[in-house]
């Protein structure tokens, strides 16, 4: 049976149908719908991890007791899961195990764009790189496969356009795999520079098979044509340059990306007059090439930057008689007011940040999470962030500058969403606790993982499988971590007196500080529910407008006819609108209907 | 020959361009085309500018539509119109929902929202259809299958209509909105064959 799924899902399908057991991620974009997905076939146990390195060392561990096994998450995670991969890749594996990650070119929810196929070489580890849903479910199978014949872990890579296309997939029935039998091996599995040794040799010898292998792998194929113009590309690129060069082009297909098919690759290159590589980002490819003395066309006209297209590709190779040609760019006004995203109405972050924004002597070292977008207008709270969790740390370090120095007296902020808290910032609450360094923590508690689409974290009480779980308490919990019980605040952020006075109190202290602000994200289906008859209006005749409500940046408010206007379809009655206003022209509205 | 149509699904977030194309798309898949399609999500949710691109045909490769491709592109806003106007084609069809959402940087007074886009469009773009969806999403009883009379209005400048979509729409929204989905997508279908004649 063919089914319409996005490379996504068909990540989740090749998992199950190749027998996959234990998988965890940690949400990010583009990865998180893989676990979603996954977590539908109840047979194969799924866990939202607190973070990506969690994640790897759960699907490792259930790797080692001999299950085939599945971790999931964006780029930079893999960075945070980069400890475990290292000398997972000198251990080698029991049962299969495969590490996804999802690249983000053109950054449309990241903060960079690096490439990872990098990490490949670098921890030597076999790249599979699909370009299409149907792709990504077969070349799981096959990962499994690889990973189970040369005792590796396989990192799996995808990009946006692959993650969140949709194309035909042809589905099979799931295989059965007994778990692997354990049997304890320290010298394979236990790292300590004794057995290391040795096994960095097997890393090596491991290579050179899987170079050999690379010359025969399905994932590499050539459409051959007799064709001069000869396309060596990977990934989503192979899409676009097919749409670009049609059958006027052969194609080497590079789906087995490291170790790279360098025999393959040089007789398709002897063959061809001119040689074109096409890849999002890094040259990975390219250099490869370049490297072994053959001489190509790639990033000298491609740009390493952002998202390639077809249009991109057919503009950059216009002299190349092969490509297509696709009418000229016809920019539509660069006027028009740009749609950046926006806290939506009845977000529980903007009462926190309307009372921050009015603190002139304050940094605010942010994080991750929606509550980035208080950085931005009408608010401004928000002074830089490093990564998910930087937000404590950064600011100690911030702080203890300042002292050190002795010049600044400005309060120091942490901006953290809970999700983000229990990621990487419990680390920063005990550095912050052990330093004695006078840091306000707020954590934005809105009991949900938000920004990525509504995943449950340790703190919800409930799991990616519909489970109950104990729901981890916050202010119990950086009570344990060592902050004093009086430094320790609970509040409502739609109460703006209450925020008020915790961040005044904050403020003045000499130690380590948390706001705990509690209040769910208005987009939870209970919270919608609830708001559902809720809506606040104007009076048109109190209203001065003194815009000051429009100056909360609720989507909900807006101005016209010189005065205040509340749209009740898309309040959510949060009543932040209602407290800012100092001439009492709003009201709680009638029932809506 | 290559013979990949594209149509192109712009609105804001939340107004449900994703369910439309994934009907869409669905659709296509049934009546026997190879199809892709792709979106951005991620940030979406929080009110920002999404886009769907539906690409379908014999063989398709790209799932991203290119500039000036678009057979037709269907706006669920009117400025999301106005921004994406480079992807249609000279000759494709421009539908767009008469309906306006103030961006942030507008609400709170840092830009202004262009006056009269559709008069500017029209200029633009000679096939053109502004159909207020949410209007007769309203008659018909739930402002929230604005999306699916639009859908219908695609379709029905697609030449989709003698495809039947009863059952495409049934098995992908959820069972207590079937029937109010399937007559938003033929109120669409309606609205723009009334407007601007047959399909071409
Ligand atoms: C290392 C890493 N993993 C994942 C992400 C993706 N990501 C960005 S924000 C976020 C979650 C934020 O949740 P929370 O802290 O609860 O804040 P909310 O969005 O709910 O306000 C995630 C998972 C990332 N940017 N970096």
């Amino acid at each position: 049976m063919k089914q319409l799924l996005t490379g996504n899902e068909a990540i989740a399908r090749g998992a199950y149908e190749a027998g996959c057991t234990v998988a965890a991620a940690y949400p990010g974009t583009p990865s998180t719908e893989i676990l979603e997905a996954l977590s539908q076939y109840k047979e194969i146990y799924c866990e939202w991890s607190v973070n990506e390195k969690v994640a790897l060392e759960v699907s490792g561990g259930a790797s080692f007791a001999g299950s085939r096994a599945f971790c999931a998450m964006k780029h930079v995670g893999l960075n945070v899961a980069a400890d475990p991969m290292f000398t997972i890749a000198y251990t080698g594996i029991n049962g299969g195990l495969v590490i996804n990650t999802s690249d983000e070119p053109g950054m449309h929810s990241s903060q960079n764009e690096q490439d990872n196929r990098y990490y490949a070489r670098h921890a030597k580890l076999p790249l599979v790189v699909p370009s299409d849903s149907a792709q990504c479910r077969d070349f799981m199978l096959e990962a499994y496969r690889i990973s189970e014949t040369f005792d590796t872990a396989v990192l799996f890579r995808t990009t946006t356009r692959v993650c969140h296309s949709k194309s035909l997939v042809e589905l099979h029935e799931p295989m059965r795999v007994p778990q692997r039998a354990y049997t304890k091996d320290l010298k394979k599995n236990l790292m300590t520079p004794g057995n290391s040794r040795p096994r960095h040799v097997d890393v090596e010898a491991r290579l050179v098979k899987l170079a050999e292998y690379a010359e025969s792998t399905p994932l590499n194929f050539i459409e051959e044509d007799g064709n001069t113009l000869g396309v060596i590309s990977t990934g989503i690129a192979y899409q676009y340059a097919r749409e670009v060069f049609s059958d006027r082009a052969d194609y080497f297909f590079i789906g087995f990306s490291f170790p790279l098919p360098m025999k393959a690759v040089r007789k398709f290159c002897e063959v061809h007059e001119t040689i074109l590589v096409i890849e999002e980002n890094e040259p990975f490819i390219e250099d490869e090439i370049r490297k072994a003395g053959i001489a190509c066309l790639g990033k000298d006209l491609l740009p390493a930057c952002g998202e390639l297209s077809p249009k991109i590709i057919a503009d950059a190779c216009s002299h190349l008689p092969e490509a297509s040609t696709y009418a000229p760019s016809v920019h539509s006004d660069a006027s028009l007011p740009p749609r950046p995203p926006a806290l939506c109405p009845g977000c529980p972050h903007r009462g926190i940040f309307h009372v921050l924004s009015k603190q002139k002597n304050i940094v605010a070292s942010t994080d991750i999470g929606c509550y980035t977008l208080g950085a931005f207008p009408p608010f401004s709270v928000g002074d830089f962030f490093f990564c998910m969790g930087s937000s404590i740390t950064a600011g100690i370090g911030f702080k203890r500058s300042d002292m050190s120095c002795g010049t600044e007296t400005r309060g120091v902020f942490a901006i953290i969403g809970d999700s983000t808290f229990f990621h990487s910032g419990m680390t920063g609450i005990a550095d912050a606790v052990y330093s004695r360094t006078p840091v306000v923590t707020i954590i934005l508690d809105n009991r949900i993982t938000a920004m990525t689409g509504h995943q449950h974290n340790p703190g919800t009480g409930m799991t990616l499988m519909g489970e109950q779980a104990h729901e981890i308490d916050l202010g119990e919990l950086v009570r344990a971590l060592g902050v004093r019980e009086d430094h320790i605040r609970k509040v409502n952020p739609n109460n703006l007196k209450a925020c008020s006075e915790a961040v005044n109190d904050a403020l003045i202290a000499q130690e380590p500080f948390v706001i705990i602000a509690r209040v769910p994200c208005a987009l939870l289906p209970q919270v919608r529910k609830r708001a559902e008859s809720k809506w606040f209006q104007v009076d048109a005749q109190a209203c001065t407008g003194c815009r000051a409500c429009i100056r909360i940046g609720c989507p909900a408010i807006t101005f016209r006819d010189s005065a205040a206007v509340i749209e009740p379809d898309i309040c959510a009655a949060c009543g932040v609108c209602f407290q800012v206003c100092t001439f009492k022209a709003i009201s709680m509205g009638g029932n809506k209907t | 020959m290559n013979d990949t149509r594209s149509i192109l699904l712009t609105g804001v977030g939340g107004q449900g361009t994703i369910l439309a194309a994934k009907i869409l798309s669905e659709g296509l898949t049934r009546m026997g085309y190879d199809v892709k399609m792709s979106e951005i999500h991620g940030m979406a949710q929080r009110g920002g500018s999404v886009t769907s691109h539906v690409r379908y045909g014999s063989r398709v490769d790209s799932p991203v539509i290119s500039e000036g491709e678009a057979d037709i592109l269907c706006s669920f806003e009117k400025l999301e119109a106005f921004r994406h106007l480079g992807y249609i084609k000279p000759e494709g069809m421009l539908i767009v929902n008469d309906l306006e959402i103030y961006p942030l940087p507008v609400l709170i007074g840092q830009a202004a929202y262009p006056d009269d886009i559709a008069s500017v469009l029209k200029t633009r773009h000679e096939r053109f259809q502004l159909l207020s969806a949410h209007t007769i999403a309203v008659k018909l009883g739930n402002p929230r299958v604005e999306n699916i009379v639009l859908l219908g209005a695609v379709a029905h400048y697609g030449g989709f209509m003698q495809f039947s979509w009863e059952e495409t729409i049934r098995d992908l929204v959820k069972p207590a909105f079937i029937d109010i989905n399937i007559k938003a997508f033929y109120a669409g279908a309606k609205a723009a064959s009334a407007s601007f004649g047959g399909a071409s």
